[in-house]
């Protein structure tokens, strides 16, 4: 079983609906994992009904027991982070602003501070129109996406692709170079990086590659709009020749992006265009090189 | 000499685990002794951030000397295992338990 | 009056707006821009002013000292992060873990974890005109976001009058960093796109600003792309259009340069002129 990563570090270039597209190409023969958490839009795309969903819980929150509370202030006074106001002798946890550290808890003279496990979302195992399994996950307001969401999220598609025994698992990676990323990458066998020719476009592609070479992974490169700026598209594929990353394909820029987009399509199911082949290409290619 | 490999399961049959902060176990064989013995890592899954070091920790109390391993320790673990004077070997992500003592005997996997 | 530009997911075009809509209204008076999105910072690819105020910026981390330590332990089992563990006879700190508690260096038994400021990145500080731009930068490798925004924006209160428009260009998504960035704000514009990524993403930030209790607006950028998805929606929620910034191949060609737009394309100018006089009015409060 081959595990391929799908990143790009900036949004906006497209990755979801390309990655999208090969999750469609792929059908039976691969299970796709969704760990773009912040900005979950391929379920748009590939349409999952769930057939289980169940609470993620990550990190954790402090509660005030208010009756063992005896409103000494002792917490209020070491908290950092302003996340326990007190109103009328009475002490709250602002959620939003309460990190976790578990401080207060520890120091209470009654202990009348727990530390809870926080519900921050749900995650899904789905059946999409493309015959493929799909997990994928959904935060609450105020969550952030983690290493262990993403890990969570990996772990739950690799098991179904070796129980059903399937060739490929399909990342659509999650973006920047933290935390998430790293989990993301971590026990990939090939990383499809998605770039296009913008000033910052080049300078995520550049800083996210660090972390794929750091892990010893072997990467290939889409560049998306490859005819906005030949320029820049230029100094990518000298980029990619000088660090030995496959170029995999360019793409012209091309309104069929939001067009398929719009009828809740991939690319390469919405009808005949010029990327259609392209696209096909590119993932017989990954399927190739991974 | 004690070799720890980051793995998926118990056996020397199990599958290599190719992440080394969230591996689901380490199978440690102490060819002097010609002992196995296992850790289970499970937990670190629970771990939002930081796994790495957290992982790398252990690996450090387990006293191994050798580290067979996927994609290598990221930055913080690999600071870690630095000062556990270990030598890691890493590309054996997609092998067997038993595949990947052999490709480290043979010297086929690179160093990280 | 503090206005943040803020989107569900990136690459909407909130750092094209934002760089934009400072220099407009900077053609007739004082404003501040301020890029939050200290992860990736590149407001400054377009805006090109003279350095005038350099600051490093620090976050409070603890520090091993090997001659008082006992090896209790006690560090690594209070922290929650990880940012401590002990190691046989040492103790080491991983500085970007570390969410600045003090629970490590108080609870410390022999107090051997005093803290001590370590640099997280460096604020500047340029003008150029009417325009003062202020951005972050995070050193590589730190991955707490919230503390050098909440810096910069106290930077930005302590120099500058509350009566200039200052423009916070935030980070994007809905997690901690975006909060931070927009909850001092007066009013928060969000940039969205009208497709049903668009769409879905702003409702996700609309969620965010309702249980944050902000007063926010809508732009919608590339109009005339996609569908009215995200036109139907406002208008059911009540949330006001502020303006519509047309789908323009030149416009994602500018970009690519690194260019302002709205001086090459007059309908650009058009939609930031509307911006402008809506901004104007919540001034006087006519929006109320």
């Amino acid at each position: 079983m081959k595990e391929i990563v799908v990143i790009s570090g900036k949004g906006g270039t497209g990755k979801t609906s390309i990655t999208a597209s090969f999750a469609y190409l792929g059908g039976k023969d691969v299970v796709v994992a969704d760990c773009d958490v912040d900005a979950a839009d391929m379920h748009l795309l590939l349409k999952p009904e769930h057939l289980q969903a169940e609470n993620f819980y990550s990190g954790v929150i402090a509660e005030i027991d208010q009756d063992s509370c005896t409103s000494c202030g002792e917490c209020a006074e070491i908290c950092r982070f302003n996340a326990i106001p007190v109103a009328n002798d009475i002490y709250t946890i602002d959620p939003l602003n309460c990190e976790g550290c578990g401080y207060c808890a520890r120091i209470c003279p009654v202990e009348a501070i727990a530390m809870n496990s926080q519900n921050v979302g749900d995650w899904y195992v789905s059946n999409t129109k493309a015959g493929n399994r799909m997990v994928h996950a959904k935060l609450g307001i105020g969550a952030e996406n983690s290493g262990k969401l993403v890990a969570k999220v990996k772990n739950e598609a690799k098991n179904i692709a070796n129980e059903t025994e399937k060739e490929f698992v399909i990342v659509d990676g999650s973006p920047g170079i933290g935390c998430p990323v790293v989990s993301s990458l971590s026990g990939a066998s090939f990383a499809v990086l998605v770039t296009e020719p913008t000033v910052s476009g080049f300078h995520d592609l550049e800083r996210v590659y660090q972390l794929v070479k750091k892990f010893n992974i072997r990467a290939g490169c889409i560049i998306n709009k490859a005819d906005l700026n030949p320029q820049v598209t230029e100094k990518i594929e000298f980029f990619l020749e000088e660090e030995n990353i496959v170029h995999i394909s360019s793409l012209p820029y091309d309104e069929i992006f939001t067009e398929a987009m719009l009828e809740g399509q991939t690319i390469v199911e919405f009808g005949d265009n010029a990327l259609k082949e392209i696209i096909i290409e590119s993932w017989e290619k990954i399927k190739n090189v991974a | 000499m004690k070799i720890a490999f980051t793995t998926k399961g118990t056996e020397w049959d199990s599958l290599m685990d190719a992440r080394f902060g969230r591996t689901e176990y380490f199978m440690v064989y102490d060819d002097e002794k010609e002992e196995i013995s296992h850790f289970d890592n499970q937990s670190a899954a629970d771990t939002a951030h930081g796994a790495g070091p957290q992982t790398a920790k252990i690996l450090f109390d387990l006293n191994a000397n050798v580290l067979v391993t996927g994609n290598g320790p990221g930055g913080n673990a690999a600071t870690v295992l630095q000062k556990a004077n270990l030598k890691i070997y890493v590309g054996a992500g997609e092998m067997t338990v038993k595949e990947a003592y052999d490709a480290y005997l043979n010297g086929k996997l690179a160093e990280f | 009056m503090k206005i943040a530009i803020a989107s569900g997911k990136g690459g909407t075009g909130k750092t094209t707006l934002s760089t934009n809509l400072a220099s407009y209204l900077a053609e007739n008076e004082k404003v501040v821009l301020v890029d939050l999105d200290v992860e990736e910072p590149n407001s400054g690819l377009f805006i090109a002013g003279q350095l005038v105020h350099e600051d490093d910026k620090y976050k409070m981390i603890p520090e091993w000292k090997l001659h008082t330590c006992s090896l209790s332990g006690t560090c690594q089992d209070v922290c929650n992060f990880h940012a401590v563990i002990r190691l046989g006879m040492e103790v080491m700190v991983f500085p970007e873990l570390c969410h600045s508690c003090y629970a490590c260096s108080e609870l410390c038994p022999t107090s051997s974890l005093p803290m001590v400021p370590q640099k997280m990145g460096v604020l500047r500080h340029y003008q150029k005109g009417h325009l003062s731009f202020v951005e972050s930068r995070l050193d590589i490798g730190q991955e707490q976001a919230v503390p050098l925004i909440s810096q910069t924006i106290s930077y930005i209160d302590q120099e500058f009058p509350e009566d200039v428009i200052k423009l916070y260009d935030s980070p994007p998504g809905t997690s901690c960093p975006v909060i931070e960035a927009t909850k001092e704000a007066d009013f928060v514009i969000l940039v969205t796109e009208p497709t049903p990524f668009g769409l879905h993403d702003l409702q996700l930030a609309v969620d965010t600003m309702r249980e944050l209790n902000k007063k926010f607006g809508v732009v919608i950028n590339r109009d005339g792309i996609g569908n009215d998805g995200v036109l139907d929606y406002c208008h059911i929620e009540k949330i006001p259009v502020v303006a519509r910034i047309p789908s323009d191949r030149r416009i994602a060609e500018l970009y690519s340069r690194g260019e302002l737009i709205y001086t090459k394309i007059p309908e650009v100018k058009q939609q930031l002129l509307q911006i402008g006089k809506y901004i104007k009015d919540l001034q006087i409060g006519v929006n109320e």
